[in-house]
């Protein structure tokens, strides 16, 4: 059994010795060299771009501008196409921009020689524009009279959905009922992939080829195709290893322009890579959501109707959309049913960078809020906010009628245990009821709701090939990508196990080349190891088919009596080794009767999903009168299932958990209200955590096998992100009584909370008390 | 604009004396991607913030980003690809990263190798937190930091524990 084990990463050796090839490594180093020219408003038109200067240089081979780029809107978001027009990404950009929309937005662009001549031509390129007003807020945004972005989207709404159930107006006139509302903010994160986004592309055999450090190179063919009115089998997309993608690479970033830069040098190779500044202000980013939350509830804690509001920023254009907002939205009716519900989720434009896919997808923002405002109500009704969850969270045996999901295991009270047991949650909860002195501990604890895959909303398909080598050995292909998770090596974990060959015995091919790879939507929604599993598993039985009646003539014994094990054709009746999978395969292929190259494809359609689920615990020091918080310990738990690879599992767990960290305590774009420009574009200034930053992390299971699952998996790449912020911001509860009620939870967020609910006041009085009391009183 | 200028740099890398004519405005990082394809050494900055383009210069840990490449004239540098051994034996910090889980991507892994190569180098024991004290500068964004800190505690104890059998023998 390859299942299960800690299985070492196919590709570790090549990445500790720094022979593992990234898209960069590939290029050629006399490839000419794009440089893009970002608006430097946050709104308007450009009226004119003039270039002579800039052409003028020696070196510069062309200077293109939004005034020459195909008239042909593109929508960027790495969705799989769908068939029906409406359900399709909304088509919002052009590889330039003439109509302005963000400060950084796209406007022309050098190519040049060498990096040198392309940033100064850059530099020398002029722009003139028509300013026009711009908004950042986006309740502003939508208010009447705020400045449009897009003329088709009024009030620059870009999507609004509801989910209501019940009725909330008549629900509320119950007598005795507690209210609890409150508004949750979410901050604008980035990615921060160390490998910044960065292509190559060139024209041959009368393709346009792109290579590219992307999630999705079969969906980026198609919108690089699109761009460029091309033929879709004109278009050849390669992606090697990627230095991390998290969602930012789940969208047709800068592929397709550099597809037309290509055309518009008669084919040379031109290379685009873009710097960490623009990494930050021109890809995608996470929206920032503002949630209004309300909930009615009896004295006992059971909800009687809740009221459920978000505003999603997305920035200037619509990429990933409303599908954000959406699923965040989604999570709350199903995470603590309720009868009667008013939903509504409205995604905004704004005159800032693009919101797009990040690791978790709307459900960090909506769990920071959901579960704030859980401990908001248990601390109204004096209940411990952990036996509060364990009462009320979604019950086992809980459908869901839109995903069909079932959650069949008691998933959340089991991981909660879990983990309060690891943590020693109820005793620290306890120890630190009562605490006096300017610095104080606590603890929190959050739940998430995951998903796997998109399917019902958007196609679910994966398809798989393996072709036999004469040695017994497989290649194994797979139009899903490797970005770092670990899917090439749980991928040749699960060919080994349904074929029946040893690990060592598949060779994944790691690239992703449009012309050769089987199709598959590629690595986003958590999706991977379901989906692609589905076509493992079929694809690996079909070739253990062939195999077994090649075995029976070379055997002379009846393929039902034949099964291949670890690599061996074995006789069932006896275990007996009847011959190796390597003799047969080049006996097989050399044969002067029945010469065959034994080979196995096949796609899967996936129409299922599967609920993820797990929790948070954390343990804060906050300092009151310096106003900062500590994190001391932080534990997630998680029940995806059956676990391929324990050990990556486990290191998924801990990097999503970092997100989380920053994401609770301290990242944030930030930017000049007067020009809309991001004032904090770099790693030094964007508050990316460090090793400093972090205590140890621990990451724990609960292995409930998904029984609609192939290997009896779900989703675990995102979930680590959902609820670690949460669990932070109500540790911080505990130890102060102060809510935050944004992230990051950074020192001036804490001042002014601090001084809104007078707590240095309060401190100060708590000390004198301790000090008017005889001595020995007070002492703990 | 002035035409660019070039010189003969005279250094040792991974082991080997080398000498190679640039030009006197590439940084280490250019030349050793460009002119010597050794690209374990990584951008994802460019300006000394993310630690990807970690490289030993005379046994210190420098970020090849933010140093000229003029300036290893007659010094010594190291990059991840010359820790491996001749017959492709991983070093003790490469093999640690492999047994530990310590590599996603695998884009920050060799600058992280490198910093942590200089900490065998020094000959000293470390507690975890001046493990985290002494690799805060290089980023990774997908480990959360857990298993790197394991590797590196590890290589450190392979290390120790091998210099005191060493001197049994």
């Amino acid at each position: 059994m390859a299942i299960g084990k800690r299985t070492i990463r196919v590709d570790a050796y090549d990445k500790v010795t720094g022979r593992a090839k990234y898209t960069d490594d590939l290029c050629d180093k006399n490839a000419l060299v794009a440089r893009i020219v970002h608006s430097t408003i946050a709104h308007g038109y450009v009226k004119t771009v003039d270039t002579s200067e800039a052409e003028r240089m020696p070196g510069v081979v062309k200077v293109l501008t939004c005034f020459d780029v195909p008239n042909r809107p593109i929508g960027t978001a790495g969705h799989p196409w769908h068939l029906e027009a409406a359900h399709r990404d909304v088509e919002d950009r052009l590889l330039l921009n003439r109509h302005v929309r963000f400060y950084g937005d796209d406007v022309a662009v050098v190519i040049a020689e060498d990096d040198v001549t392309a940033d100064r031509a850059a530099r020398a390129v002029k722009v003139e524009y028509e300013e026009l007003p711009f908004v950042l807020d986006v309740r502003e945004a939508m208010e009447d009279g705020a400045p449009q972005l897009h003329e088709e989207f009024k009030n620059n709404i870009l999507g609004h959905t509801s989910i209501y159930k019940g009725n909330f107006a008549e629900a509320i006139k119950e007598e005795g009922l507690i209210k609890v509302e409150g508004w949750y903010d979410t901050p604008l994160v980035q990615h921060c992939h160390i490998e910044n986004p960065v292509s190559y592309a060139y024209m041959e055999a009368g393709k346009v080829v792109v290579v590219a450090s992307t999630q999705i190179p079969h969906i980026v063919r198609r919108v690089t195709a699109q761009a460029l009115s091309l033929p879709w089998g004109s278009v050849r997309i390669v992606k090697p290893y990627i230095g991390g993608g998290f969602g930012n690479k789940q969208d047709a970033l800068y592929e397709p322009l550099n597809a037309w830069l290509t055309t518009q040098v008669g084919g040379r190779l031109v290379k685009l890579e873009i710097s960490r500044e623009e990494t930050f202000y021109a890809t995608r980013t996470r929206h920032a959501i503002r949630f209004h939350l309300t909930s009615y509830v009896r004295p006992d804690g059971t909800f009687v109707a809740r009221k459920f509001a978000a505003y999603s920023d997305q920035g200037a254009y619509a990429s990933h959309g409303h599908g954000i907002a959406a699923k965040g939205m989604g999570a709350f009716p199903q995470l603590y049913p309720c009868d009667n519900l008013e939903c509504d989720a409205y995604t905004v434009f704004t005159n800032k960078p693009v919101a797009g896919a990040m690791r978790g997808y709307g459900i960090p923002q909506a769990m920071f809020a959901g579960e704030a405002h859980i401990d908001d109500i248990a601390k109204a009704l004096d209940v411990d906010p952990l036996e509060y969850r364990m009462r009320f969270v979604m019950p086992k045996g809980y459908a869901e009628n839109f995903s069909m999901n079932v959650n069949y295991a008691d998933s959340f009270r089991e991981c909660l245990e879990k983990g309060m047991e690891e943590f020693d949650f109820k005793r620290k909860q306890k120890a630190y009821a009562n605490q006096t002195g300017d610095i104080r501990r606590g603890v929190g604890v959050a739940v998430f709701w995951y998903n796997t895959g998109v399917w019902p909303i958007s196609l679910e398909s994966s398809a798989c090939r393996m072709v036999l080598n004469q040695d017994g050995t497989i290649q194994l292909q797979m139009g899903e990508t490797e970005i770092g998770q670990g899917a090439d090596t749980t991928f040749a974990q699960m060919a080994a196990d349904t074929l029946g060959i040893p690990f060592k015995h598949v060779h994944v091919i790691s690239t992703q080349d449009t012309d050769i790879t089987p199709f598959g939507t590629g690595a986003y929604a958590s999706r991977q190891t379901y989906m692609g599993g589905f076509a493992i598993h079929q694809t690996a039985l079909q070739l253990r088919d062939k195999i077994l009646k090649h075995a029976q003539t070379l055997t002379r014994m009846p393929s039902y009596n034949l099964d291949l094990v670890d690599g061996y054709i074995v006789r069932t009746t006896d275990g007996e080794r009847l011959m190796s999978l390597g003799k047969l395969a080049t006996d097989v292929l050399y044969s002067m009767e029945y010469s065959e190259h034994i080979t196995a494809e096949s796609t899967y359609q996936c129409n299922s999903n599967a609920y993820s689920f797990g929790c948070s615990f954390a343990e804060v020091e906050v300092d009151i009168p310096m106003c900062k918080a500590t994190l001391i310990k932080l534990t997630n738990v998680h029940d995806c299932g059956t676990l391929i690879n324990p050990a990556l599992a486990e290191a998924q767990v801990h990097g999503g958990m970092s997100m989380a960290i920053g994401y609770g305590l301290q990242e944030k774009m930030l930017f000049d209200e007067k020009t809309g420009r991001m004032l904090n574009d770099n790693l030094l200034d964007y508050k990316l955590c460090t090793t400093m930053d972090h205590p140890d992390l621990t990451a724990l299971f609960v292995e409930n096998a998904e029984p609609t699952s192939a290997y009896g998996t779900k989703s675990l790449g995102e979930p680590p992100t959902c609820s670690g912020a949460p669990a932070i911001r109500n540790a911080i509860l505990h130890a102060t009584g102060v809510a935050i009620n944004e992230t990051p939870i950074t020192p001036h967020v804490l001042f002014e909370r601090f001084n809104e609910e007078n707590r240095f006041e309060r401190l100060k009085e708590e000390q004198e008390e301790m000090q008017a009391q005889p001595v020995g009183a007070g002492a703990r | 604009m002035s035409a660019p200028q070039y010189k003969t740099v005279n250094f040792t890398l991974n082991g080997v004396e080398t000498h190679k004519m640039i030009d006197v405005r590439s940084s280490l990082m250019d030349m050793l991607r460009d002119n010597y394809s050794l690209h374990s050494v990584k951008e994802g900055c460019a300006v000394g913030e993310c630690g990807a383009c970690t490289v030993l210069i005379d046994g210190e840990v420098f970020n090849a980003c933010i140093y000229l490449a003029v300036w290893v004239e007659g010094k010594e540098v190291i990059t991840t690809e010359g820790l491996t051994g001749p017959n492709g034996e991983l070093s003790e910090v490469q093999q640690a990263f492999v047994d530990e889980f310590a590599v996603q991507c695998g884009f920050c892994t060799p600058g992280f190798v490198v910093a942590a190569e200089a900490l065998i180098r020094s000959g000293k024991t470390y507690t975890r937190d001046q493990l985290r004290k002494n690799l805060a500068g290089n980023l990774c964004r997908c480990t959360g930091y857990e298993n790197i800190i394991n590797a590196v505690e590890t290589a450190l104890e392979r290390h120790h524990a091998a210099k005191v059998n060493a001197k049994v023998e």
